[in-house]
């Protein structure tokens, strides 16, 4: 594919992400009151998953800037 | 309530088989109607198809019109004609394929290759077979030669430059594998490319197709039924020569007549065909027509439906009614009803309004039975009226209606309004919330809505009614505020200069509902002040700057209405009121009544305000010439200070021309040219701006206040110092794309112009002012930002309009639920946290959760107290 042989650094505007332990997954959608299932999806291959090594059905929590509160945190369902 | 969820649609083509299944009666015959008017056994209009007249019951199913929705029927097409939405799919097909043994044109390992990649599921690889296909010329499976496949949009097909007929193109397609198909992304359970080539036509019920009786009696056709009979008639005279034994050059022509009659039959804009025309001309509808487009099913009938209980008409100002209320003229009001519980509570009213009705009102029994009320028995009726009953009454005061004005771009575009039936024929509103709206008098038409439930009329009270609306939810501020002339005249009751009289002081607070006299405060007469201050609620508290204030003090004059705005307890002791204290967005004093008071508050406010407003009328606001005549002193500075410009900008012009001049950091020697000579006039521009400001004023400074456009641009209700600079003063640089107009003629503005002369006076600058008059190049200078101004106006309307009905439609079933998460209509998460903070904007300060400096500012003054 092309882009895999990038040096796996992160862009500045490319935010953080961090995977979540599968225990603690289920814990945080409880927490949430949230489905696992009805989380925003996010591919496999997307490149900030990539380094990751994440597998579908894994969370990905992303820490963003927010305009409004500063910063913010995205849980995500890492999707074939 | 069960709910379903519709987990996918499928779209594909109906098989010849289940065409014929579906259908009720085979057509036979091209006629519709036989002499006596009656449908022919067997023709369009056969009633095995459906019912369209009231009483008749349907022969295939036995149902009367409400129940039947109508059933399909078919027609055998003698010959079979290319389905012409699908001839493109042909092409692949055919193209792919090879015509002698009907395989695909890849060798035996590509297919298993392909196949593997499909992984069991059906996947189209046209793409990828049609690129190899191309420069195969032998067939692998059968070493046959390759022809050349070539559409004719949209019908006619051409194998090696040689037509063949749809006959031959159906034998082929036929033909081909399953497993072949499968690769081209068929899923042969479903459909077949064979049935792209129509053997059999689908005839719709006559339902959707009705016959139209006229009031002479005429009937008319649909115009898919007429398509329709064309169809029928070529179909027919196709038989008659086949069965006759024609020559083959008359067959193939109707057999081309009859795929001209199909393919307009789908859609009447076929590219390259010409569209079927009526006897008059008019091209017909047919099916894409009736689908497709603003006016087509989609968009008209299905996305905009039209409702019942709604009025439209012209609105027109009245400050003498409430900003929650809604004038209804009084024949509107006679049309729109609202039904209402009869109890006892309500019942000799009820009695009452059905007695003395003279439009036709409804009433409806408890068994739920409707009886119209006349003039004949509405005596009876309302005898016979009791607890249980409903009544269709008219609407009457203080009925909620919605209003609404397009294009609702906002929530405040619909509002709910109590009614007050009046007089005329037109909707009247109060003048302030014409800015939610977007409205203006110049003939704008709005529309009311009528709810029809009580649930409907409490929402609408409780969510939608305008003094609820004030503070718009998308930044935090008021939107309902008064504009124009209302600013103008608060301006002019607070000035100093402004005192009435015994007399007028009375009416004045009469007009107010205030029955006790206060104090004068000047001398024996009343201050403007006081009688403003009786609008303001007695608890309120605050100190901001006036828009009048900053302005005089930008140009250095001290006066008393330079002080700050002062209210204690309702009481304004000091400063001016503005658009700074009462404008939509801006306005304090506004803000401040519809924040930190109920909202009838602000409501009371501007009744009163409306009440006061008159003073405007009495003391008289007009424009004069004069107004805008400098004095000698001005005029003659101006004209210095223009030749000093002159001076500057040749001065720049030769260290430019010679490359002395200074470059400005990331520009290029001509930008910083361009930047450092629009600077030049723009600050020549100001220099003077400020003087004829400085001496316009003393219209408003004076011993008696002149009301005019100075007092506007003071109190910022209307126009600013710049409009009044390009009238007295002088325009300055035409610009144009935020520089000097560049392009005209080669190298130069206006032929009068020198070639490549970049100075001041030639790049468009305009040193005089509207009460002169331009000069005649200056005029030209002038049309050219003028024109560019108007052109993105346009531009930006239709463009932005664009971009917000598809953001506003992407985002429109988005909803905060109670979590304050956001999702989708079906439950899928958007946002974690509403807005990432939870923040809902309505209750912000203009944006910000907590305005720190103003919680200060009223901290400071609560222990002031």
């Amino acid at each position: 594919m092309p882009g895999d042989n990038l040096v796996e650094e992160r862009h500045y505007l490319v935010p953080e992400h961090v995977l979540i332990p599968k225990e603690n997954a289920k814990e945080l959608m409880k927490e949430l009151g949230i489905e696992i299932a009805s989380l925003p999806r996010i591919s496999k291959s997307d490149p900030a998953v990539k380094q990751l090594k994440a597998e579908s059905g894994d969370v990905v929590k992303i820490i963003r800037d927010s305009i409004t509160a500063g910063q913010t945190t995205y849980y995500r369902l890492v999707i074939k | 309530m069960i709910m379903k969820k519709i987990g996918r649609i499928d779209f594909t083509i109906l098989s010849p088989e289940m065409i014929r299944k579906m259908s009720g009666i085979e057509i036979q015959n091209p006629e519709t109607y036989d002499k006596d008017g009656f449908p022919m056994e067997g023709g369009l209009m056969d009633p095995h198809l459906g019912v369209i007249n009231p009483g008749i019951k349907c022969k295939t199913c036995g149902q009367t019109m409400k129940n039947c929705s109508g059933h399909f029927g078919h027609l055998e097409l003698e010959r079979p004609v290319i389905h012409s939405e699908f001839g493109r799919r042909l092409e692949i097909v055919m193209a792919c394929t090879c015509k002698e043994c009907n395989r695909l044109l890849i060798n035996d390992n590509e297919i298993a290759k392909l196949e593997e990649q499909t992984k069991g599921k059906i996947k189209d690889f046209s793409k990828e077979i049609m690129t190899k296909s191309k420069l195969i010329k032998k067939c692998p499976h059968c070493n046959a030669e390759v022809g050349k496949v070539l559409l004719d949009k949209p019908t006619n097909f051409y194998y090696n430059k040689e037509r063949i007929y749809p006959t031959q193109i159906r034998e082929w397609v036929e033909k081909v594998p399953e497993n072949d198909l499968k690769l081209l992304g068929y899923e042969i359970s479903r459909v077949r490319p064979e049935f792209f080539v129509l053997t059999v036509l689908q005839v719709p019920p006559v339902t959707i197709r009705p016959t139209i009786t006229l009031e002479a009696g005429m009937k008319s056709e649909d115009d898919l039924s007429h398509k329709l009979v064309d169809v029928m008639r070529i179909n027919m005279r196709l038989k008659d020569n086949i069965e006759a034994g024609a020559p083959q050059l008359i067959i193939e022509d109707l057999w081309d007549l009859l795929q001209y009659h199909v393919t307009t039959y789908f859609d009447n804009n076929t590219a390259g065909v010409p569209p079927a025309k009526h006897r008059s001309g008019r091209p017909l509808k047919t099916i894409i027509q009736r689908l497709k487009g603003k006016k087509g099913r989609f968009r008209y009938n299905l996305t905009g439906k039209r409702v019942n209980h709604a009025a439209r008409s012209i609105v027109v100002p009245d400050s003498f009614i409430d900003i929650s209320e809604l004038g209804i003229p009084q024949e509107a009001a006679k049309e729109l009803t609202v039904p209402e519980f009869v109890t006892e509570w309500n019942l000799t009213a009820a009695k009452k309004q059905i007695k003395t009705s003279d439009k036709p009102v409804y009433v409806i029994r408890p068994n739920g039975s409707r009886k119209k009320v006349s003039i004949e028995n509405r005596d009876e009726v309302s005898e016979e009226l009791d607890v249980g009953y409903r009544i269709e009454r008219n609407l009457q005061d203080g009925d909620i209606v919605l209003f609404n004005r397009q294009p609702s771009l906002h929530r405040m575009s619909m509002m709910a309004h109590k009614a007050r039936i009046m007089p005329g024929k037109v909707f009247r509103i109060n003048p302030i919330v014409c800015h939610p709206y977007n409205a203006d008098f110049d003939g704008d038409e709005m529309n009311c809505h009528v709810p029809q439930t009580e649930e409907g009329k409490v929402e609408a009270e409780k969510l939608m009614l305008v003094r609820d609306q004030i503070i718009s939810p998308r930044f935090g501020a008021p939107v309902i505020a008064p504009q124009e002339d209302g600013v103008t005249a608060m301006f002019a009751l607070t000035m100093p200069q402004t005192v009435f009289d015994k007399t007028e002081a009375m009416q004045m607070l009469f007009d107010l509902g205030i029955n006790e006299l206060p104090k004068p405060d000047k001398g024996k007469k009343y201050s403007g002040k006081l009688i403003f201050s009786q609008l303001l609620p007695k608890d309120l508290n605050m100190e901001f700057e006036s828009f009048t204030g900053s302005v005089l003090k930008k140009i250095g004059v001290d006066h008393e209405i330079a002080q700050k705005v002062v209210i204690e307890n309702g009481i304004l002791k000091q400063g001016i009121i503005d658009a700074a204290a009462l404008s939509s967005g801006r306005g304090k004093l506004v803000d401040k009544l519809a924040r930190d008071y109920p909202p009838m508050e602000l409501e009371i406010f501007y009744h009163k305000l409306n009440r006061v407003m008159p003073l405007l009328t009495a003391k008289g606001m007009t424009v004069s010439l004069s107004e805008y005549d400098t004095s000698a002193e001005i005029k003659k500075h101006k004209e210095k200070l223009i030749e000093e410009t002159i001076e500057k900008a040749n001065a720049l012009v030769k260290s430019y021309e010679t490359g002395k001049m200074d470059i400005i950091p990331g520009k290029t020697l001509e930008e910083s040219f361009e930047t450092y000579m629009v600077r030049l006039a723009f600050e020549a521009k100001s220099k003077i701006e400020k003087e004829v400001t400085k001496e316009k004023l003393d219209y408003v400074l004076g011993e008696e206040l002149v009301l005019n456009t100075i007092s506007m641009i003071l109190a910022k209700s209307r126009g600013g110092t710049v409009n009044l600079m390009n009238i007295a003063g002088f325009w300055g640089q035409a610009s144009v794309r935020e520089g000097r107009p560049k392009k005209g003629f080669t190298q130069r503005l206006v032929t009068s112009n020198l070639r490549n002369d970049v100075g001041l006076m030639a790049g468009g600058f305009i040193t005089h002012g509207f009460i002169e008059g331009l000069t005649s190049k200056e005029y030209f200078y002038h049309s050219m930002g003028a024109r560019q101004g108007d052109v993105d106006t346009g531009v930006a309307t239709k463009v932005s309009g664009y971009l917000y009905r598809r953001l506003a439609n992407a985002l429109k079933d988005l909803v905060a639920s109670p979590d304050g998460t956001v999702r989708t209509a079906s439950n899928a998460l958007i946002q974690y946290q509403y807005g990432e903070d939870g923040v809902f904007p309505k209750n912000t300060q203009h944006g910000k959760s907590i305005d720190v400096v103003e919680e200060y500012k009223n901290l400071k003054l609560k222990k002031q107290i």
